[in-house]
C-alpha cells in the first residue's frame, strides 16, 4: 500500500525477481560473445540489418504475443504471410499504388484473424486445431492461385517499403519501435490490456465476471492478422515479389521467439517486452552465426538448443522461487515459536 | 485397545502459503476400529487425510505406522503401507470393467498377455468380500454410486489395506444402500481392518463409530467415545461456540421489489420464480444438486433461458445476455472461487477492478493513482488481509480471496443485486463471521442480496425469506419466522 515510496532497494528487488532479469542477461552475454568471435557484429551496418531482421519476426510476433496471452495460439501467421505478399503484390500489378497494396493486404489480415477468431469463439473451437486447419487452407489457397509460381512486384517503388530508411534506420525497425510502445501501452495501461491478461488468466472466472470474452478473443486475432499481414507486406516489399512458399515453417519461429520471452503458453502470464528479448535472442544468434559462416542447418539445431536451454533455466529459476516460499513458510513456523 | 495403534500422529502442522491448515494435530486409529473424523468444511479433516496417504507431506510432526515412523513421501508408499484412501469422487474409470478396475495397473499377466481368466476370478473372490453379486466384466459406468462404492473397497481389500479411509461415503446413497454399507464395514472391522469415516452425517457417525475425533480450524478439539457425548454437544464441540454468535443481528430495513423472476426455465432449471427486495437477504437451500447453482448461472445469462423472464428495477433483462445483466446492476460471486472466481495470474488490485475499470479509465488509459484509491479504501472497508495491493491474489487466505471477490462487486457503482453463491465455504471461522457482518451492512445500504448455500445454520442466520430447490424446482418458501432446518429439509428431500 506504499506504492509512493520506491525506494532505491525496492527498485532493486523488483529487477532481481522480474522474469525479464535473466533474459536480459543471456542477451547480453550472448552479444559479447558474438562481437569478440566477429569484429563486424557491433557495426552499425551489421546492428540495424539485424534489427531489420527481426523485425519481421517483432511485427507478427507482437500480435501473436496478445493472442498466446489470452490463452489461445495461432499457427496460421506463417501461411497468412504467404496470403499477404499475394495481395498486396496483386494490388500493386494492378492498381499501380503501394498505398492500396499495403492496405489489401491488411483488409486480408483483419479478414483471415475474424475467421480464426470467430471459429474459435463462436464455433468453440480448440485454437490450436482451428489455426492448424487454417494454416493448411491459406498455403493451399496461396499454392492454387500462383501454380506455386512466384509473383514480381512490376513497380520497384514496392521494395523501398521493406528496404528503405528513416535517416539510418530501416523502416520495419521503425514500425516495430512504433507498434511495441503501441501494444506496451494498451497490455499495461489499459482496460483491453487488462481483460487479455484476466480471460488468459482464468476464462471461466472472466465470463462468470461478464468480462467480454468471445468478443476480446475475435478482436484479438483481428489485429494478429492485422499485424502478421503488416509482417506479410514488409518481406514481400524485400523480395519485391510475393512467394506462395513465404513465411512456411515462420510460426514455429516466432512461437518459439514468445516462449523464449517468458509468456506462458497457457496464457495470462508474461508481457511484451520478454517476447521481444525472446525475438533479439534469436536474431543475434542467427546474426552471428551468419557472421561466423556457419550453414543455415546448423543454425537450425543451435536455434534449438537455445530455446530448450533457456526453457530449462527458466525452470531452474521458477524452482529456486518454489524454495523461497517454502523457507518463508518455515520461518512463518519459527515465528510462531513451533519450529523443530 | 491396550495395543500399538496402527497409526498414530503427533503434534502434526501443515502450512501453506498464507494458511496454517494445521495447528498441532494428534491423532490415532487401532486395528478394527472406526474412527470418525467430523468438524465444519476447512476444519482440518481432509489436509490430515492427504497427509496420511501421501499426498502432502507434513510441514513437521510425528507420524507412526504400527509404531514406527512412517516413510510416505507418495501416495504409492502409503499404499505399500496398506492405506487407502476412498474419495468422494470417485477414482474408478469407468469405460473399463470391475475387474480391470479392482486391479488396474496390476493386471495378471503372463509373457504380456493379460491372464483374463484369473483376473475374473480373483476379482470375484474380492467382489464377494464386499457382497458385490454382480459380473466382473461389468464397465463401471453401468454400476450405481452404491457398486461403484464398492468395487473402490474391493480394489482397497486387494491391495491388502489394513487402513481404509472414506471421505463422505454416504453422501451419495439412498438409506439402503447406507445400511448395507454399514454391514460391509462392520465385517471389514472383524477382520481386523481400521476404518476412518468422514462424515457430516452426526447420526451415522453415532451409529457406527468407535470414537469420534473433532476438528476445528486445523486443531483437534477433542476425541470423545460415542457414549460420551450427545448429538448437540458434539456440534458444540465443532463449532466452538453457540451458532447465534457469529450472526449479526438482521434488522432488514425492506423496499421494494427490485428482482423480479418469473417462470424462468433453461435445460437445468424449471419455472424459477422469486422476487428479491432491496435490502433483504433471499436464500436458496437445497442438497448438493438441487440446481441453486444452475439457477444463478439462468438468472445471470450464462446458461440459455428457454422461458420466462428477468425484471431488475423495474427494467426487463433480455435472455442470453450475461453482458447486459452484469451492467444492468447484477453481480455474482461464485462457488468455486477458484475455478470460477479469482484470476490467479494478476494482483488483488487487478482481481478488484476487472469489473468496474470504466469507472477509474481516464481517456483510453485507466488512472494509477484512480485505481489505487478505490482498492485501498475497499481493502481497509471490507479488512483485506494482504501485504500490499500489488500482491497475487491466490497468496491470499481463503477468506480474504472471498473479500477480494465481494469488493470487486461492491465497487460497481450502480450494483443492485449480489448473488452469493456459497457464501463461506472454505473460509475459517472467524472470517465467516465477517463476510456475515458484511453482508449484513450491504442489505443495511439497500443492496438486494441472494445466498445459495448448503449449510443451514447459515441460511437460517442470515436470511429474511429463504426459498428451497429439489431437481431444479423451487419446492418451498418460508420467511424468517417459518424456517427451521427440518422444515427446509422436509422440503428439499420430499
Amino acid at each position: 500500500m506504499n506504492s509512493q515510496k520506491t525506494t532505491a532497494k525496492s527498485v532493486f528487488s523488483k529487477i532481481k525477481d522480474s522474469d525479464i532479469l535473466f533474459l536480459v542477461i543471456a542477451l547480453i552475454v550472448l552479444c559479447v560473445i558474438m562481437s569478440l568471435t566477429s569484429q563486424v557484429f557491433l557495426s552499425e551496418r551489421n546492428i540495424m540489418n539485424m534489427l531489420r531482421q527481426v523485425s519481421l519476426t517483432a511485427v507478427c510476433g507482437f500480435g501473436l504475443t496478445m493472442v498466446i496471452l489470452l490463452g489461445e495460439i495461432d499457427l496460421s501467421v506463417g501461411s497468412q504471410q504467404a496470403i499477404a505478399g499475394l495481395c498486396s503484390v496483386v494490388t500493386l500489378n494492378a492498381t499501380g499504388s503501394i498505398a492500396l497494396a499495403v492496405l489489401a493486404a491488411l483488409a486480408a489480415g483483419a479478414g483471415v484473424g475474424a475467421l480464426n477468431g470467430f471459429l474459435v469463439a463462436k464455433g468453440k473451437m480448440n485454437s490450436l486445431i482451428v489455426t492448424l486447419g487454417t494454416m493448411t487452407i491459406w498455403r493451399g489457397v496461396a499454392m492454387v492461385t500462383t501454380d506455386a509460381v512466384s509473383i514480381q512486384a512490376a513497380y520497384p517503388d514496392f521494395q523501398t517499403l521493406g528496404t528503405g530508411y528513416v535517416g539510418p534506420i530501416p523502416n520495419g525497425v521503425i514500425i516495430m519501435a512504433i507498434l511495441f510502445v503501441a501494444i506496451w501501452y494498451i497490455l499495461r495501461h489499459t482496460t483491453f490490456g487488462r481483460y487479455i491478461y484476466a480471460i488468459g488468466g482464468n476464462q471461466e472466472a472472466s465470463k462468470l465476471a461478464g468480462l467480454p470474452v468471445d468478443r476480446m478473443r475475435i478482436t484479438v486475432y483481428i489485429i494478429s492478422g492485422v499485424l502478421t499481414m503488416l509482417a506479410g507486406v514488409l518481406l514481400a516489399s524485400r523480395m519485391s515479389s510475393a512467394q506462395p512458399s513465404a513465411g512456411d515453417g515462420f510460426e514455429m519461429t516466432v512461437i518459439a521467439a514468445i516462449i523464449l520471452g517468458g509468456v506462458s503458453l497457457n496464457g495470462g502470464i508474461g508481457g511484451i517486452g520478454g517476447a521481444f528479448i525472446g525475438m533479439l535472442i534469436l536474431g543475434v544468434l542467427e546474426n552471428g552465426l551468419t557472421l561466423l559462416d556457419v550453414s543455415s542447418f546448423w543454425q537450425n539445431i543451435a536455434r534449438g538448443i537455445v530455446i530448450i536451454l533457456a526453457v530449462y533455466l527458466d525452470e531452474v529459476r521458477k524452482a529456486r522461487l518454489a524454495k523461497k516460499i517454502v523457507q518463508e513458510q518455515k520461518d512463518h513456523l519459527k515465528k510462531e515459536g513451533i519450529a523443530a | 485397545m491396550k495395543n500399538t495403534p496402527v497409526i498414530e500422529i503427533a503434534d502434526m502442522h501443515m502450512i501453506f502459503p498464507g494458511v496454517h491448515a494445521l495447528k498441532g494435530v494428534s491423532f490415532d486409529l487401532y486395528a478394527g476400529e472406526v474412527h470418525a473424523l467430523v468438524g465444519e468444511n476447512g476444519a482440518g479433516k481432509s489436509t490430515l487425510i492427504k497427509i496420511l496417504s501421501g499426498v502432502y507431506q507434513r510441514s513437521r510432526g510425528k507420524y507412526l505406522i504400527n509404531g514406527k515412523e512412517a516413510k510416505i513421501c507418495h501416495p504409492l508408499d502409503a499404499i505399500k503401507e496398506g492405506i487407502s484412501v476412498i474419495y468422494q469422487e470417485l477414482n474408478l474409470v469407468s469405460s473399463l470393467s470391475a475387474a480391470e478396475n479392482i486391479f488396474f495397473g496390476r493386471l495378471p499377466a503372463k509373457g504380456g498377455r493379460v491372464q483374463w481368466k484369473k483376473l475374473y476370478d480373483e476379482s470375484r473372490k474380492y467382489m464377494e468380500m464386499v457382497g458385490l453379486s454382480i459380473s466382473p466384466r461389468t464397465k463401471v459406468q453401468y454400476l450405481s454410486i452404491a457398486e461403484q462404492q464398492l468395487v473402490e473397497i474391493a480394489k482397497s481389500l486387494s491391495l491388502g489395506a489394513k487402513i481404509i479411509i472414506m471421505d463422505e461415503p454416504t453422501s451419495a446413497l439412498s438409506p439402503k444402500e447406507v445400511e448395507s454399507l454399514f454391514k460391509i464395514i462392520a465385517q471389514l472391522k472383524e477382520k481386523g481392518v481400521s476404518i476412518i469415516y468422514i462424515s457430516h452425517k452426526l447420526d451415522e457417525i453415532f451409529e457406527i463409530a468407535d470414537r469420534i475425533t473433532v476438528f476445528k480450524d486445523g486443531a483437534v478439539v477433542g476425541t470423545k467415545y460415542p457414549e460420551e457425548l450427545n448429538e448437540e454437544q458434539l456440534i458444540e464441540m465443532m463449532v466452538g461456540r453457540k451458532m447465534e454468535d457469529i450472526f449479526p443481528d438482521r434488522n432488514a430495513n425492506l423496499g421494494e421489489v427490485l428482482l423480479d423472476v418469473k417462470g424462468l426455465t433453461t435445460e437445468k432449471v424449471t419455472d424459477i420464480s422469486f422476487h428479491v427486495r432491496r435490502g433483504e437477504i433471499v436464500g436458496f437451500s437445497g442438497l448438493m444438486g438441487a440446481g441453486r447453482t444452475e439457477m444463478t448461472m439462468a438468472l445471470l445469462g450464462m446458461d440459455k433461458r428457454l422461458e420466462g423472464s428477468v425484471v431488475l428495477d423495474g427494467k426487463e433483462i433480455p435472455p442470453n445476455s450475461p453482458l447486459i445483466a452484469r451492467e444492468s446492476g447484477m453481480g455474482l460471486v461464485v462457488e468455486d472461487r477458484r475455478k470460477g472466481g479469482i484470476l490467479p495470474n494478476m494482483s488483488v488490485k487487478s482481481n478488484m477492478t476487472i469489473v468496474s475499470l470504466n469507472q477509474v479509465t481516464k481517456g483510453i488509459s485507466i488512472s494509477r493513482t484512480g485505481e489505487e484509491d478505490v482498492v485501498r479504501d475497499m481493502i481497509q472497508r471490507l479488512k483485506i488481509k494482504t501485504p500490499t495491493m500489488n500482491q497475487l491474489i491466490p497468496k491470499l487466505s481463503g477468506g480474504n480471496q472471498q473479500k477480494v471477490l465481494l469488493a470487486r462487486w461492491l465497487m460497481k457503482r450502480n450494483l443492485k443485486v449480489l448473488v452469493i453463491d456459497e457464501p463461506t465455504r472454505g473460509i475459517d471461522v472467524g472470517a465467516k463471521a465477517e463476510i456475515y457482518s458484511l453482508m449484513n451492512d450491504l442489505a443495511g445500504q439497500g443492496l438486494a442480496i441472494i445466498m445459495v448455500s448448503s449449510e443451514l445454520p447459515e441460511i437460517l442466520g442470515m436470511c429474511d425469506r429463504v426459498y428451497v430447490m429439489k431437481s431444479g424446482k423451487i419446492t418451498g418458501e418460508f420467511n424468517r419466522e417459518e424456517a427451521s432446518e427440518a422444515a427446509l429439509l422436509e422440503k428439499a428431500i420430499h
